[in-house]
């Protein structure tokens, strides 16, 4: 019922566990914004309708001398804490927090390193390690500088403008940039993440519900900043484990 | 204050002895003098908000029909070297605009209008001052801004074009942008730093020049607490720009020199450009410019609020004919959001991977800062309660900037934590979310400010007919414009995509209205849609468009009425024909060089109206009780509005 007010106004397929918690935030505020916004239209209207000067010759000097204003205001107050302190720290903690980022063996691993105009997302392989990578090494055979001789690199594979998730299985990507800062967008996971160069950051989500859907380039990359479309796509944990069987290391076998 | 006084007749007799033979070059081009200066500023940013209007225009084509070719101006020959060979709009060239119609707007539009033009105007006549306390260090700000202005329009008839990296202008993207055209200095986004420069050093000769008027020329009697809205919005403002613009130039000077100087204060190791390592030193930060970058374009939201805040307090105080309500919170509240702008930036950083300590640091700050916005528009709001409103042109603008700010205000609500944010960040809702702040907020409330003060600025009233004609419509496709932009964001429409997200399919296919649904058949009707079609996502971007190119038809009645007023308006009886009470409205129309007949002084606070017992329903703030009496007998005397000499 909550959520439904966001549906209302638009709102995108949500498909990830902790999505669903954000888009109720989403709805809370919008529902109190909707509350505020509707009192104060029928404040306004009234007072343009009783005090215009046809209806209303002579002003009143001293004008509203309640303090339902200062009520008000204190209770927007209240709701604002309520906002910060219920929702907005314990699940931001949730996401950016190191303690609560998942390490189980169920964990898919990747890095999704963005170029002009495309995402590189980097798995880990059978051994949900990444291997390590070195900005020397970028060609056009290893577009992410992959080192050979790190013994986790050996099954890493590359899948380009496509990010395969298992569905009920959490999935920790690790955000950078080969050349201009990138934003990886996957809306329906509720997941947005800046990518920026020389820097590695986490992002993480259990995907829900299988499905197709577009991730956007969040961030202005150049001339093809809108046409930079990759796809999430969200399958079953059998469907992805063949797929992940299935796939060529980016590497070759030594 | 007495020597100001003493001065100020001085001056008052020398220019007014001497003024035929001041020539006209001096008078109205290179002037010393205020209220010239603010007209100049206020002409100029008019004309920029024009320019960067059009160029929104064209991006809007581009973002209905990515398809077809630009109308009109893919037949001018100078126009086509910029689109494809099929006449459309490429990304480079939105991307080009998009930039340049948020620096143009921000940065040479609305706050020299809003701060440099009605603080420049109107802030010295209302505190009682002969003129600025540095008449040439404004005359030197008004300059810097025309060259750096020109030179933003100039860059973009060089090879490269203007600035595309985003009026953020965010490194690496800015820094590696351009190489291609020879000469690294005569490229667009050089330019658009040089010209950075000299704007914002404009702004802090104008900030400190007007710190000083306010705390040193104030008349005899003009205490702090008989100060005008206006003019605190003013102070704290002219704070903001002094104290929050320097990180901004120094990020500019920064950027310009990774540039052209070959340092690497943003650029980090390893960049790789189109599989070509970039020549650079590498070990900077990227996050370091966004924080610089920030810690400027936050504050800078409420120099584009403030002065607009203000504005709507002078005009809701004079057509209500009631003092505002809670004079003295507003007060508190103004000064406490130029204090706390500074504290919130980095929610406009929140995707960069901010921890749960920082950002709920910065949630903390975001929300408190609310609390000043919301008093003041309530106190507004309130203020209107037990009035006689007169719904003049000014009145109605001023009117419907409550629901406008308040709409551009509450959607700021979810963008202020980060939780929402993962999904909102860089939507068509922060789109719509700052327009609705900024358009129908700021600029209506500016638009009442020339509606407002016109008369005295030229003597003569502007229509009433065509300044309804401007604002029915305005108010209207404003929303029409904006209202959409929310529903696509929280569709997942993201900012700067040239096809207007048509490339994102599982976004811009989602279905908004079913066939046959109210809004289906209304979409159907104006031809949005093909009959019994369902309206989807991507559909909204045409009412969008429609929208901002009826909006532009719109202003013609206000461009017409600004300048044919001038000469054909009907001239005004009094020098306060609205009946007002602050200080401005006792100088002669048009004020003539050093404003005031004789020192003014300032006898109470400065929203008297509707006084129990008192002969007229205002009293001003300049008129002793004795002349007050006599005042009441022959309203219509334009020289009662003269303080004589005490």
């Amino acid at each position: 019922m909550i959520e439904w007010i966001n549906k209302i106004f638009g709102m995108h397929d949500v498909a990830s566990l902790h999505g669903h918690s954000g888009d109720h935030m989403l709805g809370v505020l919008h529902w109190f914004m909707l509350i505020l916004f509707i009192g104060w239209s029928i404040f306004l209207g009234y007072v343009i309708w009783r005090f215009r000067r046809k209806k209303s010759p002579h002003a009143n000097y001293y004008g509203v001398t309640s303090k339902f204003p200062t009520h008000i205001e204190i209770g927007v107050v209240i709701v604002d804490g309520f906002l910060l302190f219920g929702f907005a720290f314990p699940l931001w903690a949730m996401r950016t927090d190191p303690g609560y980022r998942p390490t189980g063996d169920d964990v898919v691993n990747l890095r999704a390193v963005g170029e002009q105009y495309r995402w590189n997302f980097h798995y880990a392989g059978q051994d949900r390690a990444v291997g390590l990578t070195s900005y020397e090494l970028y060609s056009g055979a290893n577009p992410i500088g992959l080192i050979a001789e790190d013994p986790n690199a050996a099954d890493d594979f590359l899948s380009i403008n496509e990010l395969v998730v298992p569905v009920g299985r959490p999935v920790v990507v690790q955000v950078t940039s080969k050349d201009v800062i990138h934003g990886l967008a996957i809306l329906p996971m509720f997941s947005q993440q800046d990518a920026l160069p020389g820097a590695e950051i986490p992002m993480w989500f259990v995907p829900d519900k299988e499905g197709e859907w577009n991730i956007v380039c969040a961030q202005l990359c150049g001339a093809g900043h809108a046409q930079m479309v990759s796809h999430v796509k969200a399958v079953s944990g059998e469907k992805f484990d063949k797929w992940l069987a299935g796939q060529t290391p980016l590497l070759p076998k030594k | 204050m007495s020597a100001a006084a003493n001065t100020i007749s001085e001056v008052a007799e020398s220019e007014s002895h001497h003024e035929h033979q001041i020539p006209f070059w001096k008078k109205y081009i290179f002037s010393t003098d205020h209220k010239v200066i603010g007209v100049q500023y206020g002409l100029t940013s008019l004309c920029f908000l024009a320019f960067g209007f059009f160029l929104m225009m064209v991006m809007r084509w581009s973002i209905a029909y990515p398809d077809r070719p630009v109308p009109v101006l893919s037949d001018w020959p100078w126009f086509q070297s910029w689109l494809d060979d099929n006449g459309k709009v490429t990304g480079d060239l939105y991307n080009m605009f998009g930039a340049m119609h948020g620096t143009i707007m921000i940065f040479l539009g609305v706050v020299p209008l809003g701060f440099a033009a009605f603080g420049n105007y109107v802030m010295p006549l209302q505190i009682g001052a002969p003129d600025m306390a540095f008449p040439r260090i404004n005359m030197a700000s008004y300059w810097l801004y025309v060259i750096g202005g020109a030179m933003m329009f100039a860059s973009f008839f060089i090879p490269s074009g203007a600035a595309k990296a985003g009026w953020t202008n965010y490194s690496p993207l800015a820094t590696i942008t351009d190489h291609q055209y020879g000469d690294l200095f005569w490229t667009g986004q050089t330019q658009w730093l040089v010209s950075m420069v000299l704007v914002i050093s404009s702004s802090l000769l104008g900030s400190v020049n007007v710190i000083c008027t306010i705390i040193n020329l104030r008349c005899k009697g003009m205490t702090w607490m008989r100060m005008p809205v206006f003019v605190w919005a003013t102070l704290s403002t002219a704070f903001i720009l002094l104290l929050a613009f320097p990180p901004l130039e120094a990020a500019a000077i920064l950027q310009l020199v990774d540039r052209m100087g070959g340092t690497s204060f943003f650029i980090p190791t390893g960049l790789n450009i189109s599989g070509m390592p970039l020549d650079a030193a590498g070990g900077g930060s990227p996050l370091l410019y966004q924080h610089l970058f920030w810690f400027l374009a936050h504050p800078e939201v409420y120099v584009l609020i403030l002065p607009a805040i203000g504005i709507v307090a002078e005009v809701i105080a004079c057509n209500t004919r009631k003092p505002l309500w809670g004079y003295r919170t507003m007060v508190y509240a103004v000064l406490a959001l130029g204090f706390l702008s500074f504290l919130v930036w980095a929610h406009h950083m929140y995707m960069t991977g901010m921890g749960p300590a920082i950002s709920s640091f910065f949630q903390t700050t975001t929300v408190i800062v609310s609390t000043p916005s919301v008093i003041l528009v309530t106190a507004l709001l309130i203020s209107m309660w037990g009035g006689s409103i007169r719904f003049n042109t000014a009145m109605l603008f001023a009117t419907s900037f409550l629901p406008m700010f308040g709409i551009g205000g509450l959607t700021g609500l979810p963008l202020a934590f980060n939780i929402p944010d993962l999904h909102l960040h860089d939507t068509y809702y922060v789109i719509g979310h700052f327009h609705y702040v900024v358009a129908p907020g700021s600029i209506f409330a500016l638009f009442a400010g020339v509606y407002h003060w016109y008369p005295k600025v030229t003597g003569r009233m502007m229509s009433e007919k065509l300044g309804l004609l401007h604002f029915w419509p305005s108010l209207l496709f404003m929303n029409g414009i904006f209202a959409p932009m929310l529903i696509q964001g929280m569709a997942g429409f993201h900012r700067r995509a040239f096809d207007g997200g048509r490339a994102y399919e599982t976004m811009s296919q989602q279905v908004y209205a079913e066939p046959g649904s109210f809004l289906a058949v209304v979409a159907e009707k104006l031809h949005i849609i093909d009959p019994h079609a369902a309206l989807t996502m991507i559909d909204l971007n045409v009412v969008t468009s429609a929208s901002a190119w009826l909006l532009a038809i719109f202003q013609i009645p206000f461009i017409i009425n600004v300048f044919a007023s001038a000469f054909v308006g009907k001239k005004v009886k009094s020098d306060n024909p609205w009946e007002a009470t602050t200080m401005e409205w006792a100088t002669p129309t048009p004020p003539p060089h050093g404003n005031f007949l004789t020192p003014p002084v300032t006898y109470r606070g400065a929203y008297e109206y509707s006084v129990p017992g008192a002969p007229r329903d205002f009293t001003p703030q300049f008129e002793t009780d004795a002349e007050l009496v006599a005042g009441s007998e022959h309203t219509d005397d334009p020289d009662e509005a003269s303080v004589p000499v005490h």
